[in-house]
């Protein structure tokens, strides 16, 4: 049995008549980089909410670092860095002036090492040139580096990241990619929401999603993923010696016609019971002319629309 | 002392760096300068409207003590409390305290100060903590701002209380001193009432505005003799009577009940915003 760093357990919030929350039961494996995926709107930010003690559940119990919330706060967000829905400073305080008054919110914070750790964590995203800043003039890249760098004012056990890489450019996104990377590195457990499928993908050990409220899938990225979805596709003019040689190795071909002539054929295949590697060569004994063989890995897109649904739902 | 983790010392009790970080962003701002150098410039206005006039003051003309400004420099930061009082102090104070969780909840800040975590119980009290610091800076700042401007624009010597006694001019400095005293009291129900109305909106206008309306009404409730019964409770009631601290003997009683019927409104306010902040949900 793995520790778990967040743990939920019919966590549930309701808004009136409304479930923003219903019945989830998180899992975050300590040492994961966890994605929490889901729509807009999908209930990612007020589970957030709820781990963090910022609302209160209506039912349901969460554990985070092994100890429940919102109940013992005390001991455990000292432990636990966090960016919620976006960075939110005074904007008429410098960068260094926002991160000092946040580390001398909590009573234990050491206020002789304040200094040097704000400083410390504004090298770290990078953000030292512009620490005397005003906020108001930062932009909104800087703010949300701002952000992380608030979240990193102490080591911590848990980073919990609400869409940490919203308004980066390509450059601050990879460069937050490698400082989450950093994190999980020194064994910090980091708990990512995004709608970025392909952040996560690339980020992320665990994944779970969420739709209208729903948890509808949790597992591992190769559990997510699914076993088996890879599909072959061959480009050919001869579809029909194609089609019977794929039959005969006991898959199901598609063809489809191409505009500029010749035939794109694709089958599921399971890597268990065929052979890939054989395949090209199989076509070949038949006589089929091979112009293009490719396998097609399922991604997370496909994985997480096919949960999700297509479309801009809310639910209302 | 041993750190169990760099950064963190465990088990304080209280851990007073919020209460230095709330002073120092609360004096720093701008807003805050703005209106304390506002309030200084009431007795200089008043000062100087009175030393270019060439009309004469018939004694009792005018607003209370206004009439003695020439004789004596010292009645101006007594005239210009009168002045200050009813609108433009609770005005200050009402912005300081309608700002204090609806200002952070505007800027999204409350739920990093809560993560933090600061604790909302202990934010709620160093935000009035601030407020109540608000109070006494506005205070002083009209008062010693009054004594400057008075001693350099007119006569400074021994003060005819309104007793008729005489007292020496460091005996009317302590009795400014302690004016600005009563005045900061009288200001921290309405302190508490501001802190309340905060907790309840993340629109920090809305909280400042109906904080003020509050003073207003007090006052005009108060200056309705079919209301005579409910005078002595309301926030107001005493704003005016810190002049009974210029007599001789001093009149205390009239501070004892504003500073008993100011805690009164701490205490019900207070607890009001407690039960709203201690349960609320955060979502700005």
């Amino acid at each position: 049995m793995v520790d778990l760093a967040i743990e939920t357990r019919g966590l549930t919030r309701r808004f009136g008549a409304q479930s923003a929350v219903s019945q989830i039961d998180l899992a975050v494996p300590q040492g994961s980089v966890f994605g929490f995926l889901g729509p807009n709107g999908s209930g990612k930010t007020t589970t957030i909410r709820m781990l963090l003690g910022l609302i209160e559940p209506t039912a349901g119990e969460s554990l985070v670092l092994g100890e429940s919330m919102p109940r013992s706060w005390r001991s455990v967000l000292p432990r636990v860095g966090a960016l919620v829905e976006g960075p939110a400073f005074a904007p008429y305080l410098s960068g260094t002036a926002n991160l000092m008054r946040f580390d001398a919110a909590d009573r234990d914070s050491d206020r002789r090492t304040r200094r040097t750790r704000v400083e410390a964590a504004l090298a770290r995203v990078g953000l030292s040139p512009a620490a005397g800043k005003p906020v108001k003039a930062y932009s909104l890249g800087m703010k949300q580096r701002l952000g992380l760098a608030n979240a990193l004012l102490r080591p911590r056990e848990l980073l919990v990241l609400d869409e940490p890489t919203n308004g980066l450019d390509p450059q601050g996104t990879r460069e937050v990619r490698s400082l989450i990377r950093s994190f999980a590195a020194d064994g910090t457990t980091v708990f990512v929401s995004s709608h970025l499928l392909a952040e996560v993908e690339q980020l992320c050990s665990h994944v779970a999603v969420m739709s209208a409220g729903s948890l509808v899938a949790q597992g591992t990225l190769d559990e997510m993923r699914g076993p088996d979805a890879t599909t072959v596709a061959v480009l050919t003019p001869d579809t029909d010696a194609a089609q019977s040689v794929l039959r005969a190795l006991g898959l199901t071909p598609v063809s489809v016609a191409l505009d500029h002539g010749g035939h794109r054929i694709t089958a599921a295949i399971d890597r268990s019971r065929v052979e890939v590697d054989s395949l090209v060569a199989s076509l070949v004994a038949g006589g089929v002319r091979v112009r293009g063989f490719t396998l097609e890995e399922p991604t997370l897109e496909d994985r997480f629309v096919a949960l999700t649904g297509e479309g801009f739902d809310v639910v209302a | 002392m041993s750190s169990p983790e760099p950064g963190i010392r465990r088990r304080r009790l209280v851990g007073v760096d919020l209460v230095g970080s709330e002073l120092a962003v609360l004096f720093r701002r701008r807003r805050s300068i703005a209106m304390l150098v506002a309030i200084a410039l009431i007795p200089i206005l008043l000062a100087v409207a009175v030393a270019l006039s060439t009309r004469s003051l018939e004694p009792g003309q005018g607003p209370p003590f206004l009439d003695s400004v020439t004789q004596n420099g010292l009645f101006v930061g007594f005239a210009a409390m009168i002045v200050g009082i009813p609108l433009f102090l609770p005005l200050t104070v009402g912005v300081v305290a309608g700002d204090t969780i609806a200002g952070e909840a505007a800027h999204g800040t409350l739920r990093y100060l809560l993560v933090a975590p600061a604790g909302r119980v202990r934010l709620l009290l160093v935000k009035y903590v601030g407020t109540v610091a608000w109070s006494l800076a506005a205070a002083f700042t009209l008062m010693l701002s009054g004594a400057i401007i008075g001693s350099l624009l007119f006569p400074v010597g021994p003060v005819t209380l309104l007793s008729g006694d005489v007292i020496d001019v460091p005996e009317a400095l302590l009795r400014s001193l302690l004016v600005a005293v009563y005045v900061s009291v009288s200001l921290m129900g309405l302190s508490a009432i501001g802190l309340f109305i905060s907790t309840l909106t993340d629109v920090p206008v809305g909280a400042m505005a109906a904080t003020v309306i509050v003073s207003v009404v007090s006052q005009i409730l108060d200056a309705l003799p079919q209301l005579e019964w409910l005078h002595p409770y309301l926030l107001t009631h005493y704003w005016l009577d810190f002049a009974d601290l210029l007599r001789n003997p001093i009149e205390w009683s009239s501070f004892g009940s504003n500073a008993l019927l100011q805690l009164a409104y701490i205490a019900v306010f207070g607890s009001l915003a407690y039960g709203r902040f201690a349960s609320k949900s955060i979502l700005s």
